[in-house]
């Protein structure tokens, strides 16, 4: 069992929980991931570690609800218990003295970020970040993001907050104005993920991307995660999470995200409509974050 | 409380045949889940009992892989004592319950026992799994004592099979046991990997609570190579040995175009999917799992027998087997080839995929196949399938489970130094004490011999346990 001893909404539909999980906060590095179930009948879900605490046992995750297993993670209180969490998995992020480095974290994919940059900025290199979201209500980890960063820039697609436009527009005008990056690294919905290597690739800057596709046990042993990269197959859990954007193949990662969205919407109505009664706001949110976040991603990260 | 039959007087054994299964008829069998083969009877069981003559030197026993006492509990289950066949059972073979069930006894026990030159053999297997049945449902299974606590420390890596066997052994020898599993249920392939209508995840558990009952201790979500290496064991976490059993976990695909379609899958997947988290109780169960219409499953072993069966009774209207080889060489149980069929699999044998086709949306809705011709011998000594030009056919399917095999996961191998591994990333660990090249460090099961069976683990368990009390007490390596 592993207790929470923290858990808070951040932002609309966006969860921050901290877990007591001694293991995983002692071996976890940036960039790794844990899987976690809530209870007996629940599906196991990876998420990022955004931050550990080797002294305390704790690891920190932030996610969106954007389906059943997830909205049902973010009603967990403090004092009660996850039935299952394992980690750390995944490759961590690897850091050295790249020189200047621009971090971009679209919507839910800031909390993934934060670490990586917190990394990235402690291995020597100049950060510049990019945190971007649709609208300022869906803005998380600003205020920690500029702490580590060098330059950071704010942008809301709709213009609610700070600079109007999308994190490409920022990295744009970076590349534009003759800014020098050694690297790009870039986390969010898969368009994002994807319009950020269309922007790189003609500057040929090396971009990487931490992906998030569907998974079952995240060990290497099923092969639900895999995804094309440079033309061969990897697994996103062993392999991964994080890949050359260049190289993935975002189109078939989008599609193969969609495999159970039937059952997810199944689910969802479910959850939201206990014995025939409408369980009402909270529900009704998730539900409609759900919808937009179809389009975008099929993952909780 | 069923109360221990007198004994009979002995019939001729030549002259009773081989007593038949009560079992689930086919056509209610493929929408359940429940065990399929119902069990002897004890009047079966004692009749099935008495066709054993008794061999002054038993082949059957040589046949076994851990070499169960086979004619001495045949003749209690004969007598009605069937505790005490069970006990007899239970001192070579930890899990009988499951190895009844599950071990392909035509080529083990019952290949060479006398009675099946003329007629059928003994039905050994189903002996097995009645006394161990029996001792289960009566509530009587003995937790043997344990011996004086030795003050050293084993840790177990895996929970299937190899490792329960060793961590139900050293634990009986006074050894403290911990054993670490990486998913969030113990048993290994046991829970995930073989379905609920062959080995009811009940007895499992049942059998896993026994070797914890036995004293051993138990940490699931636990990834040896990533929450812990195998040097932090034996280093701050101050074990003393460490056994490796963490099975054959590397899904093989054919790299054939078309395979990241959605609606194919590994049968890991799709098995782990619907043994271990439940996907036919979806939406009881969060996890879900494609409820094909027409499904294709390649392969020939039980793997693709299991996946075939699964989807079968996730609704699909037709099945299909495909398999590049004929039917004499489909390493599956006759027994699982048998109810397949019986349940409607359709077979399409010498026929193998050379590619899948989709939608817009990335479905998968056709599998192209080729005809095969049985050639020459390959490495394994069956007949090599070869191509034949000009056959290609395609047929509609919305699901498709790739069951050809299972390699070595390199997680453990590639985060422990001083591991050697051989070319396929199989562990090297000596065949009769199970040591590897890494002092302090076991192995055995399907990461040393690859993809195999139950009782072939078990038996690696057994040796190893012995080699590994032998180095705990000794120090000698």
């Amino acid at each position: 069992m592993f207790p929470i001893v923290e858990s808070k909404e951040i932002a609309k539909n966006v969860f921050f929980q901290r877990i007591q999980a001694p293991r995983i906060a002692r071996k976890r590095k940036a960039g790794q991931f844990l899987v976690v179930r809530k209870g007996e009948n629940g599906e196991r879900i990876p998420l990022t570690i955004v931050d550990s605490d080797p002294a305390e046992g704790t690891v920190t995750i932030i996610y969106q609800a954007v389906g059943k297993s997830t909205a049902e993670l973010s009603r967990a209180k403090v004092g009660e218990s996850l039935l299952d969490v394992v980690g750390p998995l995944g490759r961590p992020t690897h850091i050295e003295r790249f020189g200047t480095v621009v971090g971009i974290g679209g919507g839910i994919g800031t909390a993934p970020l934060l670490p990586i940059a917190t990394a990235i900025k402690q291995g020597g290199n100049r950060l510049l970040s990019i945190v971007g979201a649709r609208t300022k209500d869906l803005l998380i980890l600003e205020e920690e993001m500029k702490a580590i960063s060098d330059t950071c820039v704010v942008t809301t697609d709709d213009g609610s907050y700070a600079k109007k436009g999308f994190v490409t527009t920022a990295l744009q005008e970076w590349i534009d104005g003759g800014e020098t990056i050694d690297l790009c690294i870039a986390i969010g919905p898969v368009p994002m993920m994807r319009a950020v290597a269309e922007v790189t690739r003609p500057h040929r800057i090396p971009t990487v991307v931490s992906l998030n596709p569907i998974m079952v046990d995240a060990t290497g042993m099923c092969g639900a995660c895999r995804v094309t990269v440079g033309g061969t197959t990897k697994f996103v859990c062993v392999d991964g999470p994080e890949f050359d954007g260049h190289e993935v193949d975002f189109k078939e990662l989008t599609l193969r995200n969609r495999a159970y969205l039937r059952e997810e919407k199944e689910a969802m109505e479910r959850f939201v409509h206990k014995d025939g009664k409408c369980m009402g706001g909270k529900g009704a949110e998730v539900l409609a974050a759900a919808g937009s976040a179809e389009a975008a991603t099929g993952g909780a990260k | 409380m069923m109360a221990e039959a007198k004994p009979k007087p002995r019939p001729k054994p030549f002259s009773i045949p081989r007593q038949p299964m009560p079992e689930q008829p086919p056509e209610v069998r493929r929408k359940n889940f429940r065990e399929v083969p119902y069990g002897l009877t004890p009047d079966l069981a004692i009749l099935e009992a008495s066709r054993c003559i008794q061999c002054k030197n038993p082949a059957c026993v040589k046949g076994c892989p851990v070499n169960i006492k086979i004619p001495e509990f045949i003749d209690l289950v004969r007598q009605g004592k069937f505790l005490e066949a069970a006990r007899k059972v239970k001192e070579d073979n930890a899990l009988p319950a499951v190895c009844g069930r599950v071990c392909p006894q035509e080529e083990q026990c019952e290949m060479p026992c006398v009675l099946g030159k003329k007629g059928e053999p003994v039905a050994i297997g189903r002996l097995e799994r009645f006394v161990a049945d029996f001792e289960r449902v009566t509530g009587n299974v003995e937790i043997p004592g344990v011996g004086s606590p030795t003050g050293k420390r084993v840790a177990i890596v895996g929970s299937g099979p190899a490792g329960l066997t060793v961590a139900g052994d050293l634990v009986q020898m006074g050894h403290d046991v911990t054993i670490f599993e990486a998913l969030h249920k113990a048993g290994g392939v046991l829970m995930y990997g073989i379905p609920e209508f062959r080995l009811p995840k009940e007895i499992v558990q049942s059998e896993v609570n026994y070797i914890l009952d036995l004293g051993a201790k138990l940490e699931c979500n636990v990834v040896v190579g990533k929450t812990v290496t195998i040097d932090e064991l034996l280093g701050e976490e101050r074990f003393d040995a460490v056994f490796i059993g963490s099975g054959a976990g590397l899904p093989y695909f054919m790299n054939i175009p078309g395979e990241n379609l959605i609606g194919i899958y590994s049968a890991n997947e799709y098995l782990t999917r619907a043994n271990l988290m439940k996907a036919y109780l979806f939406p009881e169960a969060d996890t879900p799992v494609s409820r094909g219409r027409h499904v294709a499953v390649v392969g020939g072993g039980n793997v693709a027998m299991d996946s075939a069966r699964t989807a079968m009774r996730m609704g699909a209207e037709k099945v299909y087997l495909v398999y590049r080889r004929s039917k004499k060489e489909m390493p599956a149980r006759i027994e699982e080839i048998h109810h397949a069929e019986e349940e409607g699999i359709e077979f399409h044998l010498l026929t193998n995929p050379i590619a899948f086709h989709g939608n817009e949306e990335a479905w998968v809705t056709e599998i192209e196949c080729q005809r095969m011709e049985l050639g020459e011998p390959d490495a394994s000594g069956r007949r090599r399938p070869v191509p034949v030009k000009g056959s290609e056919f395609r047929l509609p399917v919305d699901t498709v489970i790739m069951a050809i095999g299972n390699g070595a996961n390199p997680l453990i191998p590639s985060t422990t130094p001083g591991l050697d591994t051989n070319k396929w990333g199989n562990i090297l660990a000596d065949q009769e004490t199970g040591k590897t090249s890494k002092k302090g460090v076991f192995a055995g099961g399907d990461i040393v011999i690859g993809a195999a069976t139950v009782i072939l683990a078990m038996g690696a368990g057994r040796k190893a346990a012995a080699g590994m009390h032998e180095y705990l007490t000794t120090g000698a390596w």
